[in-house]
């Protein structure tokens, strides 16, 4: 009863630091803000007090299994859900902006709707909020299992959770508002960001407490790599955000560094927001989840321990490959550009690991969509971090910076990378979580690939041709020795690349939505009747030797 | 080879030391590139004519940043020919040495604007701002006309240069004391700037919107667009530079 009184009363002295925020904020953006605050310790308090077993309401919604197993699952299916939803919303914003550029009446007119306020929502949402929820849930699913323990500090992990989507509210929001940082990735203002620090310092308590009640002797290669992620984006995240708030009780804030050095730290912390948000979860990710759909071990424990310190020893480096040519001293930039180039081994090391782990299941690729889904993202993971250290040269960056060859380059990644191995990670998931047989239907995953991989076509396509003609179209000069084109030119020229790329995104959405409603009906129980997807009927005169004489 | 896997097996037992090598992994690097820049004095060579934001221009660089501008238009100009002809000389590092964040950006949807400061008349940016396709037919840019109708609530202009004189701008105690005043008197045509002109060289002091009765965000806009890259003076330089 004490601890009751004491944790309510807590959340209300909360709620109520934020109203007297909110009652003497210096702007209304900051005042908004404070009230969404409010808003959610109100409802966490009245979760806390009031008698009802919120629980038990929310697995009778959900249709979550009484928890039973020896897993903490709530908050894994939690994240199921929240995969999805962000997920969804991400993809929408990025078509959405994505027909602005080529249709730009969709601006609508209204300062929240514009291009440049609706772009950092598109890329936190498909970053922080889709692909940062993909990596909690996943890493909490992994870290049970191959520690054969519960998570340890189950309310600390529901609170992750649920203050992660607070950050991501509170971050949403004010990019609509115009509270931003205006530094690519790191948008959030500084209270957001200290929001944010809190709960990634949760984050590694329960992931590195539940390390340290495992069964296990060993610590699973998947969890080397959640763990150098959690680390490192601490550290990026801290150093990165430094700045001097105008007002404790306003939104403003200037950063703590500037010009030169801010740049540099700033692509430090936004190239590794690649390398380790974006790499080393996800590769996490793939190193718990390909085996297991394949069932096969891990092609190589060797191979796997080179390619995870190179990996996390180089990728730091990289960052000043985005500064190329620029005001950046020159011995950096050719350090990133260095750097970035060996980056290309250990980054297929694990490309190598994951495909060749299908060693004597190749066979599944035609049998199983998610094994296909899987496959295909480390052929992306592959390509894109080929394209990577390519552009990272500083003859080729000379024609690529600044134009939408680097946008193309970073979908083929994120749609292609991230978003397949989360796909393949969420239909793994699903049915087990929520003790269902199989997934609601298969043949819709294999719908969901195809459409999928036809839209990253069209994106990356696009935005090869768009990025190459944009950067020959600037430094073209005529035989008169004049510039042939004018910067609004090159922009008209455009229209037919930015239309295909919002085609791609159409179908990726697509997908999407249908994985969206495959995940739903699994949750609610249905088994679609099918087709089963493995019809190869057996045709004798095809089974026989490829070569008839074999070679003695 | 199987001491590797021997050896490792140390790590990957324990999980303090798994995170104190992962750790040690992942800090070389930012040490390495970054640290040095902070103190190897040619980083930012220095250069004559820099000088912090005025109040105004520095209201209107928080609505650049605000709107998201940089999402769009680089301020970096790369030392090459088609560049430097169509934007003008390469960006220095001292030129943003005062800039909290720096907004380089990495994209050019739009053209670059570290030197767009005279380019273009007040009118010109004005109308473009309101409507980018009644001049530009071929433009994709939003329509900012909300900017000319709001009044600038920059905020108490003291704290915001208070904050900037902590990480490191030199403004003077006049300057932060005057800020608020020097806001209002370099959008209005009435105003003596004498002072403000003093304090800060090649300030431009004017109405910006053609609106001189309102100080409006479009005001700051017009005053922030209206300096870029103008501070430093080329044209006396260009003498001592190699001929190539």
């Amino acid at each position: 009863m004490v601890s009751l009184v004491l944790r309510s009363g807590g959340w209300f002295v909360v709620a109520l630091l934020a109203f007297l925020a909110l009652a003497f904020s210096a702007d209304t953006g900051f005042a908004i803000h404070m009230g969404i605050v409010m808003l959610a310790a109100l409802i966490t308090m009245w979760v806390t007090m009031s008698g009802a077993d919120y629980g038990s309401i929310a697995r009778g919604i959900l249709r979550m299994p009484a928890d039973q197993s020896r897993y903490d699952d709530d908050p894994i299916r939690w994240g199921v859900i929240a995969i999805m939803f962000w997920g969804l919303a991400g993809f929408l914003a990025g078509l959405y902006i994505a027909l602005q550029l080529a249709f730009p009446v969709l601006n609508l007119g209204l300062e929240w709707t514009t291009f440049g306020r609706l772009r950092p929502l598109h890329t936190s949402a498909v970053i922080f909020a889709f692909g940062g929820n993909a990596l909690i849930a996943t890493s909490f699913y992994v870290v049970q299992r191959t520690c054969r323990a519960r998570l340890a500090f189950p309310a600390l992990a529901r609170f992750v959770f649920w203050g992660y989507q607070l950050f991501i509210v509170l971050a949403a929001t004010g990019y609509l508002l115009g509270i931003t940082e205006a530094r690519e990735y790191a948008e959030p203002e500084w209270y957001v960001d200290l929001w944010l620090t809190v709960v990634w310092v949760s984050y590694l308590a329960v992931f590195v407490g539940t390390i340290v009640k495992r069964k296990e002797p060993h610590i699973y290669v998947a969890n080397w790599f959640f763990l150098s992620f959690i680390l490192t984006v601490a550290m990026l995240h801290l150093v990165n955000n430094l700045s001097m708030p105008v007002s404790l009780l306003g939104s403003k804030s200037y950063a703590a560094f500037s010009g030169v050095q801010d740049a540099l730290t700033q692509w430090w912390y936004g190239h590794n927001a690649v390398g380790f948000f974006l790499t080393a979860g996800f590769l996490g990710m793939m190193y718990y989840f390909v085996p297991k759909q394949a069932e096969r071990p891990v092609y190589s424990y060797r191979l796997s321990i080179i390619h995870f310190w190179s990996l996390i020893f180089l990728y730091i480096w990289a960052g000043p490959h985005h500064l190329h040519y620029t005001a950046l001293p020159d011995w950096a930039q050719t350090m990133g550009m260095v750097f970035s180039v060996m980056l290309w081994m250990p980054s297929w090391g694990g490309m190598i690991n994951g495909l060749m782990t299908l060693n004597g299941a190749w066979d599944k690729i035609r049998t199983d969509p998610i094994i296909r889904m899987m496959v295909m993202a480390l052929a992306f993971y592959g390509m894109s971090t080929f394209e990577g250290p390519m552009l990272s040269i500083k003859a080729v960056n000379s024609l690529s910076h600044y134009t939408d060859w680097t946008v193309g380059h970073v979908h083929s990644g994120a749609l292609g990378w991230n978003g397949m191995i989360t796909f393949a990670a969420v239909y793994y998931m699903a049915p087990r979580l929520w003790n269902r047989q199989r997934l609601y239907s298969l043949r819709m995953v294999n719908w969901h690939f195809w459409l999928s991989t036809v839209g990253i076509v069209l994106y990356a396509a696009s935005m090869w041709v768009a990025g190459i003609m944009q950067g020959l179209m600037w430094r073209e000069y005529g035989a008169d020795g004049y510039l042939v084109y004018s910067f609004a030119e090159v922009v008209s020229a455009m229209f037919p690349m930015y239309v295909i790329r919002a085609a791609g995104g159409v179908l990726y959405l697509s997908g999407a939505i249908l994985m969206a409603y495959n995940v739903w009906m699994t949750i609610a129980g249905h088994l679609r009747e099918e087709k089963p997807m493995t019809e190869t009927p057996y045709n004798e005169a095809a089974d026989r030797p490829l070569v008839v004489a074999p070679a003695e | 080879m199987s001491t590797i896997t021997e050896n490792h097996k140390k790590l990957e037992r324990n999980v303090t030391l798994l995170g104190v090598f992962a750790f040690l992994a992942v800090i070389i690097g930012g040490l390495v590139e970054i640290v040095p820049l902070f103190w190897v004095k040619n980083t930012v060579e220095k250069v004559e004519g820099m000088r912090p934001y005025t109040p105004l221009e520095l209201a209107g660089r928080n609505i650049y940043m605000r709107e998201g501008c940089y999402n769009c238009h680089s301020q970096m100009v790369r030392p090459f020919r088609d560049e430097v002809e169509r934007y003008g000389h390469y960006s220095l590092a001292a030129e943003s040495m005062y800039d909290h964040p720096f907004q380089w950006g990495s994209k050019r949807t739009g053209p670059d604007l570290a030197r767009v400061g005279g380019r273009y008349s007040d009118e010109w940016h004005v109308q473009h701002l309101i409507d980018p396709r009644s001049v530009v037919p071929e433009s994709i840019m939003p329509p900012y006309a909300f900017l000319a109708e709001r009044e600038l609530k920059a905020g108490d202009m003291t704290k915001h240069l208070t904050a900037l004189s902590r990480v490191g701008v030199p403004y003077s105690e006049k300057d932060i004391e005057q800020a608020n005043a020097d806001l209002a008197a370099q959008a209005d045509p009435e105003a003596d700037t004498d002072d403000l002109l003093a304090r800060y060289p090649k300030a431009q002091a004017r109405d910006f919107d053609g609106n001189p009765g309102k100080l409006t965000e479009m005001d700051a806009l017009v005053a922030y667009m209206q300096m870029l890259g103008t501070l430093v003076d080329f044209k006396a330089a260009e003498a001592q530079e190699q001929p190539r």
